[in-house]
């Protein structure tokens, strides 16, 4: 068996002539925390997309679990992503369906279970992650850090074996941010499946991550162990661990000369558009 | 333009054959297409009645005041139940369901489009065709006809409040004379342009949804659009469905 789960390869994409990835190049391996870091509008949401499956790259592979992932057809595509789970960046949940019944979705899409056993895997489930107590609660009556505790529950009741978390610690106070943390990697470590974690919370990444990359510019400008990323002599690696508001990532979005266009010689189009 | 628009009914129709494709598991769960038969039908009863109820007292006091012309008054009964049967009743009822129950499939849709739900089933390997898309396409198109029939039946209560109660048509010759006049033939007409149309309004009303832009603004769209699209489709389908019937 491979040790490799996902491995991106020389990946291009492209949205409206814009090059969001430009060769970009990463793995990930069975039964470890790999971090995605990097400024926002990096890409790194549209990597997940591009790793389950969602949209397809311009040039390059994708492979998960030694399947070309832009190759599969949909009956493919669903046998691949049956063996994943996903968190989305605000849970997702299924807002007609309760939070038992938003767990047991899935179970209920794929397993013939008895009504008993069904009920016994969703409330394992969701004692793992602390709301056994909320199973009769609307998705509308719960905060935002018990959402994605819920949608956790629901990327887990299949026994997955790759774990992918969007932006999982975004709006979350500390108390949920710190639970959400330490799920991920108790959730790793028992359950011995592999995650994939796309955040810019480089603190809480730092704490759980056995490798981590750092995008910028459409590809990978430094790998390794939070340390090692935290000593990286890259002038773009230390504004991104340091939190530098200016710098190889600028601070201010491309413009005219600032004085030339207040002074009028440069119009601003009325859809925002710079001439 | 035209090719842009050429390329819409090309999508719409192939949108078509993917729900037609999910419609048969759908029916397999009966329990969802019955809670949104309930949804779409049941929920837009109460506008239905209401409409139906004034479409009928119009089509009383406006036949009766046409008919009294010729001196045929008793006749009132025969064109309320042939206008309401044939035209009325299923070109109202589509109206009212695209701005009704439409809007609501569109907006619901689209709000689980804009919230990641539906590409939450895609990573969890459902189809939401199957499972969104079908089951309210269905319920859609069963409920249109069962709510043309209300809206009729409600729509004769009318006609026959304000010809016989207050007009003063004699009540034996307004039932006796529709009886005698009405034919099943006209009974199926209507069938067939509510089940058309309840096709259509329910297929324009989940394309939109699946299709919107996952944001508020493209919600507020897709749902204008569904009305719009729906009440235009609607009556372009009636002209050609009544050119058909009367073999022009």
């Amino acid at each position: 068996m491979s040790d490799t789960v996902v491995k991106v390869s020389d990946l291009q994409y492209r949205v409206a002539g814009r090059a969001i990835f430009d060769g970009l190049d990463l793995e990930a391996r069975r039964g470890r925390v790999t971090a995605i870091m990097g400024p926002s509008g990096t890409g790194k949401t549209t990597l997940l997309r591009l790793i389950t499956g969602q949209v397809k790259p311009d040039r390059g592979r994708v492979e998960v679990f030694g399947q070309h992932v832009a190759s599969l057809r949909k009956p493919e595509l669903y046998a691949l992503r049956r063996r994943m789970g996903m968190l989305f960046q605000n849970g997702a949940l299924l807002t007609d369906l309760n939070v038992f019944e938003n767990v047991a979705f899935p179970v209920r899409e794929h397993a013939r279970l008895p009504e008993a056993v069904l009920r016994q895997l969703v409330l394992t489930k969701l004692h793992a992650v602390g709301l056994r107590g909320a199973a009769d609660l609307m998705p509308a009556e719960l905060s935002g850090g018990m959402a994605r505790r819920v949608a956790l529950a629901r990327a887990i009741v299949m026994d997955p074996e790759l774990l992918i978390y969007d932006e999982p610690f975004v709006g979350l106070d500390p108390i949920s941010m710190s639970v959400i943390v330490r799920l991920i990697r108790e959730l790793n470590d028992a359950l011995g499946i592999t995650s994939i974690v796309v955040s810019h919370d480089v603190d809480e990444l730092a704490s759980i991550a056995h490798h981590s990359y750092l995008l910028s510019g459409g590809k990978v400008v430094a790998d390794g162990s939070p340390a090692q990323l935290r000593d990286s002599p890259l002038e773009v690696v230390r504004q991104f661990m340091s939190g530098e508001p200016d710098g190889p990532v600028p601070f201010h979005y491309p413009a005219p000369d600032y004085h030339a266009q207040l002074l009028g010689k440069h119009e601003v189009g009325r859809s925002g558009d710079r001439s | 333009m035209i090719t842009a628009t050429l390329q819409r009914i090309g999508a719409v129709g192939v949108f078509l054959g993917r729900v037609l494709a999910q419609c048969g598991p759908a029916l397999l769960r009966p329990r969802a297409v019955v809670h949104q038969i309930y949804n779409a039908g049941a929920r837009s009863l109460i506008i239905i009645m209401l409409c139906g109820l004034f479409v009928g007292m119009v089509l009383g006091l406006q036949g009766f005041d046409l008919l009294q012309r010729f001196g045929s008054e008793d006749a009132l009964g025969v064109a309320a139940a042939l206008g309401l049967l044939k035209e009325l009743g299923p070109v109202v009822t589509a109206l009212l369901f695209a701005g009704r129950a439409g809007t609501a499939l569109t907006s619901e849709i689209g709000l689980m489009r804009a919230t990641d739900q539906l590409t939450a089933m895609e990573m969890m390997a459902v189809d939401p065709l199957r499972h969104v898309v079908a089951p309210r396409f269905l319920g859609g198109v069963i409920a249109m006809p069962l709510l043309v029939a209300v809206f009729n039946v409600i729509g004769l209560f009318g006609a026959q409040l304000i010809g016989v109660q207050v007009m003063g048509v004699d009540t034996g010759a307004f039932w006796s004379q529709m009886q005698s006049a009405v034919e099943l033939d006209d009974v199926n007409e209507g069938i067939v342009k509510s089940l058309c149309f309840g096709i259509a309004c329910s297929l324009i009303a989940v394309y939109e949804g699946y299709t919107a832009k996952p944001t508020a603004e493209g919600v507020g769209l897709a749902t204008t659009r569904t009305v719009v699209i729906s009440s235009v489709l609607t009556l372009l389908l009636d002209y050609m469905l009544t050119a058909a019937f009367l073999g022009r």
